[in-house]
């Protein structure tokens, strides 16, 4: 499909821009279907769940009204569409709070995980992918490879604990489960709700150290896979370029191999792997669910999966909704990046 | 003529010969990969251990004994250890076998299958057949896998046969994706438009030629999947979502060990290195399956 060609630049640009995003909005409408379809099929009544066991014929039917399950099934759909686009998931069961206030509560707690893990990812992936596709036979190479097949074998919550026997109980190099130990807690007033960010904002270094203590380990685990990812296609993409002709030209010219390989090479990869490092920290959202109940870490996995548990159906649903959305946000993200610095993809 | 002349040979004079001079081929090229004979041992493997895992076992691998709990490996004729109920942890991994394969067989069968139709049709018809079946193949790739079929799980109630649902539910947009782009190089070749004019009717095409010539992708990336279902089982098996005590599920097992991982750590180990060295062996496998099918990689 090309643009009209008449179009400046930046106006083609926007036309594919607005086009991305209207799919983005279809994407996001067949989430909240397929969440309510499933709210749909659950074998649990939402009305009991509200009202209790004992409750006479007349309060359930009230709350059936209520509810709107009286109505027909595209009303009811429209009703849960308003519902969640004014940001109201419902009450949790569990915690007899919004399901709103308590997502808002676990999430900073993920999202810190998910992105210490990513900076283990890409700070060790990167520099390991480049070195592995320039000395290809090299140990590096051969460990990029290990890593890479383990990233896609090993089951993360094994990992995790696994290493809490080692790194935790035998070593005792690195704080146990949670966020903090006993004792720092409810030091540092929430302001972000990212623990390092606000134990920072607050100096209270001690606090700090403590939950940096507590991170490593989730995060090293969470960041393997994370490597795994980006370190086999930091390779591949590099050995890509590095078969290119410019690179033959620019040996010839005489520039050193150093400024060949990381400024030349990899700097025409970067388009391309800023693209795959999104796509990494999206799927983080996935190991975090089984991380985060490995190590009791209380962040937005451990919280559906507890509500799973609980048959917990607004936490479970709006929790899912809420992963979806930000799953759907960060590949956007990574798309307009994409287009915005590669002159060919507009 | 001897056999291997007979299957090499230039002209080919059945499609009988064609075909097994392709695999023999096929073949050839892949036993040269030592990566991906490993593969295909631990493979074969897997299959011929739940296929004898009564032979195999040492014990019940239900059977309790208190007195023996948490046993170290290698003590008292059980060569894995035992569990906190004093169950034979190898007799329980060899019938586990029998589930990890079961599910992996099952979730193939449904999956492929579907992909492949809604693949190639899509990418035949095109026009808005293509657009709506790619929307609805996009919603499902925006979800992150496991946290989708949680949900199933969620609402279908816990159990093995619902997880296998639920995975299945959630695998089979990238086959569709493969399938139809597979499909949208193949549809305007001049073969295609030759069966067209002869006649031939759309269901026929796509059934005779189309599906044929998608069908090596789609097992490839069947294959490399595997190893992401395992995983995703074992997951939901361990969250108490996926098989239910006391079946000897790899994942379930692990999280029956959680509690004893820092003094016996040996229960949660042992179903964790064979969960990595099935998939490992998938992974292989499909890594050297396509090289050897995917001329594209050549």
């Amino acid at each position: 499909m090309s643009s009209p060609e008449f179009l400046h630049p930046i106006g083609r640009l926007l036309l594919r821009v607005t086009a991305t995003l209207a799919g983005v909005g279809v994407t996001l409408f067949g989430l909240l279907l397929v969440t309510f379809v499933i709210a749909r099929v659950v074998p649990v009544d939402p009305v009991l769940a509200v009202v209790g066991d004992n409750a006479g014929p007349d309060l359930y039917d009230r709350t059936r009204v209520e509810l709107g399950l009286d109505r027909p099934l595209y009303v009811q759909f429209g009703l849960y569409v308003s519902q969640v686009a004014r940001g109201d998931f419902g009450m949790s069961v569990l915690t007899s709070r919004p399901v709103t206030e308590d997502i808002a509560r676990y999430f900073p707690a993920t999202l810190e995980l998910a992105t210490a893990a990513t900076l283990i990812g890409v700070l060790l992936g990167v520099p390991m992918g480049v070195l592995a596709a320039v000395r290809q036979g090299h140990w590096i190479d051969h460990l990029v490879r290990v890593i890479g097949l383990a990233g896609y074998s090993i089951p993360v919550f094994w990992l995790g604990l696994m290493g809490l026997l080692l790194f935790y109980a035998e070593l005792g190099w690195v704080a146990g489960p949670g966020r903090l130990s006993i004792g720092y807690e409810d030091i540092v007033e929430p302001v972000t709700g990212l623990l390092l960010l606000d134990a920072a904002l607050a100096r209270e270094w001690e606090v700090f150290g403590n939950a940096v203590s507590h991170l490593v380990l989730p995060a090293g685990v969470l960041g393997v896979f994370s490597l795994a990812y980006i370190g086999r296609m930091t390779r591949s993409f590099m050995l890509d370029q590095l078969r290119q002709e410019y690179i033959i030209t620019a040996r010839v010219k005489g520039v050193s191999e150093a400024r060949i390989v990381w400024r030349h090479a990899l700097g025409n990869i970067m388009v391309p792997l800023v693209t795959v490092i999104a796509l990494s920290y999206a799927h983080l959202l996935e190991g975090s669910v089984l991380t985060e109940t490995v190590f009791a870490w209380p962040g937005l996995g451990s919280y559906i999966t507890s509500s799973l548990l609980n048959v917990d159906m607004n936490a479970v649903l709006g929790g899912t909704l809420v992963v979806g959305v930000v799953f759907v946000g960060v590949n956007l993200l990574s798309d307009l990046l994409y287009r915005l610095f590669d002159p060919r993809a507009r | 003529m001897s056999l291997t002349a007979w299957l090499l040979e230039e002209a080919p004079r059945s499609r009988l010969q064609a075909r097994l001079g392709q695999g023999y081929a096929g073949w050839r090229l892949f036993s040269r990969n030592p990566l991906a004979m490993a593969g295909l041992a631990i493979v074969a493997g897997l299959v011929l251990v739940a296929a004898a895992a009564p032979l195999l076992a040492t014990h019940s691998p239900v059977a309790q004994d208190l007195a023996a709990r948490l046993t170290p490996p290698g003590a008292a004729g059980h060569w894995l250890g035992t569990d906190d109920l004093g169950r034979d942890i190898w007799s329980r991994l060899v019938h586990g076998a029998r589930i990890t394969l079961a599910v992996v067989a099952l979730t193939m069968v449904l999956v492929a299958p579907v992909g492949l139709a809604v693949g190639c049709v899509a990418g035949y018809r095109g026009g808005w057949v293509d657009a709506v079946l790619m929307r609805v193949t996009d919603v499902f790739l925006a979800f992150p896998r496991l946290i989708l079929a949680l949900a199933f799980v969620a609402a279908l109630g816990p159990g093995i046969e619902n997880a296998v649902i639920a995975i299945a539910v959630t695998s089979w947009p990238p086959y569709a994706r493969i399938a139809r782009a597979e499909t949208m190089t193949i549809r305007n070749s001049d073969f295609i438009a030759a069966a067209r004019l002869q006649g031939a009717s759309a269901a026929r095409i796509l059934w005779g030629h189309v599906v044929p010539l998608t069908l090596s992708s789609v097992i490839v990336r069947v294959t490399l999947d595997m190893a992401g279902i395992i995983l995703i089982a074992a997951g939901l098996g361990f969250l108490g979502l996926g098989a239910q005590p006391p079946s000897p599920e790899w994942g379930a097992m692990i999280a029956g060990g959680r509690k004893y991982i820092l003094d016996q750590w040996w229960v949660a180990a042992m179903p964790g290195v064979a969960i990595c060295v099935v998939s490992l062996g998938f992974n292989l496998l499909g890594d050297g399956l396509r090289d050897v099918l995917d001329p594209k990689q050549r």
